[in-house]
């Protein structure tokens, strides 16, 4: 297996670790037992996405793609960042190796679920912007 | 601590030492010849080959002509597992017992087995990982062929009571098969000693290289052929000879034999001081008996982190090691051996293999007990599921 040169460096250098204490919107997605678990925190200012920070337990992919995904949306108005595929996130890191897809799926429900919970706090239903969220019973993805 | 490079990942593969590549290099130029040929070219091979096959046998305390050689581990159990089962079903038994947490050399062959009529019963081994004699014996059956067991274990390097189960097995007259991959050099081992039938061996364990290997079989055996063809290796094993790798995996046995008991006594202590500074670490296991253990094994969990992630963590320090996470298995389970022995998948995630070999120092220790537990905090300094260990939460409930 081989990881691009940009995988290395957002798992060696993952951009936005750490949490928001007062954070608008706050989403945690996967589970112990899979081996992956990411933890997304956003600040929302006038519909922009003013910081964001994230919490990864998981493999180097599940790092760089929650690093990557934080990178693709911060400073974006929301509607921008709802767009965020997965797919964006594996072409800015230079592509995954096909077991680690599943990384970049986790990446993008994680950054929805926070943005979901910013949804809920602001009295909206999340699942007529967001859709379903619900997780998957597997650790295939 | 200046950034140096360890190698601790010697039970997944080894650097070919000097002396085996010295002795190997002849046949890789010069002495081309065919072991098979007539001309002295040939002979030359065909000497190397018998002096060789002399060579491993004593190291392990066979006779020289119950020496195959073949192209690795995972050719030896087959050819093992696979024609003891043929043997046996052309006399009725078509069962065979092995363990949990054999190497999927031997879990996947028998496996394999189960899809063309046989019955395995995979034994359990206990939480330090050993298996115990009795729960072999309750296995056996009056159709039982075989019975293979891993002589220690290669992730978190348990070392079996194999010469029991020798004996076990041969007052009940059942075939008995282990694969000794990871045990040759750092175990005494006598074939005839321990009631052994079948053992199987690999070269690049031991500073030789790659593609090389041998199965002992006790004389009387005389197992059908795994691959067929041409009359090499007394017609058992077709296939021109690797001349150059046979020379190799002799040359690295009798390194790797000569002095076992100092070399357990060194490695071990480094292997108990590793162990010690890292068990330090808080919501950390050790895997495996703490004393029947390869003497280069170190086996860890660290709750709170995964496993691939500290591999490449640690590589990016210049420490290769390998871990039972399931980023690392090519699979979405974690390691067999680990949820064998009763670890919940989420500790199992974050274990570390550190695998010694005679190669490394007491720097090399010093070094892996400096930058393990900086590399395990900061990984968990940004784990959600340490958040929750710290919180006391049950993790493992989902």
């Amino acid at each position: 297996m081989i990881y691009s040169e940009k995988v290395m460096d957002h798992f060696a250098n993952p951009r936005n670790v750490g949490e928001i204490p007062d954070a608008d919107g706050v989403g945690e997605v996967g589970n112990a037992k899979c081996g992956d678990i990411m933890k997304m925190y956003i600040k929302v200012n006038d519909g922009i996405i003013t910081d964001v920070k994230f919490k990864t337990f998981g493999c180097g992919a599940a790092v760089a793609t929650s690093s990557m995904a934080t990178e693709l949306i911060k400073g974006k108005p929301i509607e921008e960042a709802l767009k965020l595929t997965n797919k964006a996130v594996i072409e800015a890191l230079d592509g995954l190796p096909a077991v680690k897809l599943h990384c970049s799926v986790l990446a993008e429900q994680a950054m929805k679920a926070a943005l979901a919970d910013y949804y809920r706090r602001q009295g909206v239903d999340p699942a007529l912007i967001i859709g379903d969220l619900s997780a998957p019973d597997t650790c295939e993805i | 601590m200046d950034k140096r490079f360890v190698y601790a990942d010697n039970s997944a593969t080894t650097k070919i030492s000097k002396p085996v590549l010295e002795a190997m290099m002849p046949y890789l130029t010069d002495h081309y010849g065919n072991a098979s040929s007539i001309y002295s070219l040939g002979m030359d091979s065909a000497r190397a080959i018998l002096n060789a096959r002399e060579t491993v046998a004593k190291a392990i305390g066979a006779k020289t002509g119950e020496i195959y050689f073949t192209s690795g581990g995972s050719e030896s159990d087959n050819w093992a597992i696979k024609c003891a089962a043929e043997v046996g079903a052309s006399k009725g038994k078509k069962h065979i017992v092995t363990t949990v947490f054999e190497h999927h050399a031997v879990l996947h062959t028998c496996q394999y087995l189960e899809k063309h009529g046989f019955e395995v019963t995979y034994v359990p081994v206990d939480e330090m990982g050993l298996v115990h004699v009795s729960d072999i014996e309750k296995a056996l059956r009056d159709d039982t062929c075989l019975v293979t067991v891993m002589f220690a274990n290669n992730e978190i390097g348990t070392i079996q009571p194999i010469a029991e189960i020798g004996a076990l097995c041969r007052e009940k007259k059942i075939l008995f098969h282990t694969d000794a991959v990871q045990a040759i050099g750092n175990v005494e081992i006598d074939v005839a000693e321990m009631n052994i039938d079948l053992l199987s061996m690999s070269g690049h364990k031991i500073h030789a290289p790659k593609g090389i290997g041998a199965l002992y079989m006790r004389t009387g055996i005389n197992l059908p052929n795994l691959i067929h063809g041409g009359a090499q290796e007394r017609s058992k094993r077709a296939g021109t000879e690797n001349v150059a790798g046979i020379v190799a995996l002799a040359t690295a046995i009798s390194e790797c034999t000569k002095n076992i008991p100092e070399k357990q006594a060194r490695l071990s202590k480094i292997r108990d001081r590793i162990i010690a500074e890292l068990t330090k670490i808080p919501e950390s296991r050790l895997n495996g008996d703490p004393i029947k253990r390869l003497p280069g094994n170190v086996n860890i969990s660290f709750r709170g982190i995964e496993g691939e992630s500290l591999l490449l963590s640690l590589d990016l320090e210049g420490i290769c090691a390998s871990s039972g996470s399931a980023c690392t298995s090519g699979s979405l389970d974690p390691s067999h051996v680990l949820l064998a022995i009763g670890l919940p998948h989420s500790t199992a995630h974050g274990s570390l293999r550190l695998s010694l070999s005679d190669e490394n120092t007491e720097e090399d220790a010093d070094y892996i007990c400096e930058v393990v537990p900086r590399v395990v905090e900061k990984l968990r300094a940004m784990s959600p599921l340490w958040e929750r260990i710290l919180r006391d939460e049950d993790i493992d409930a989902e």
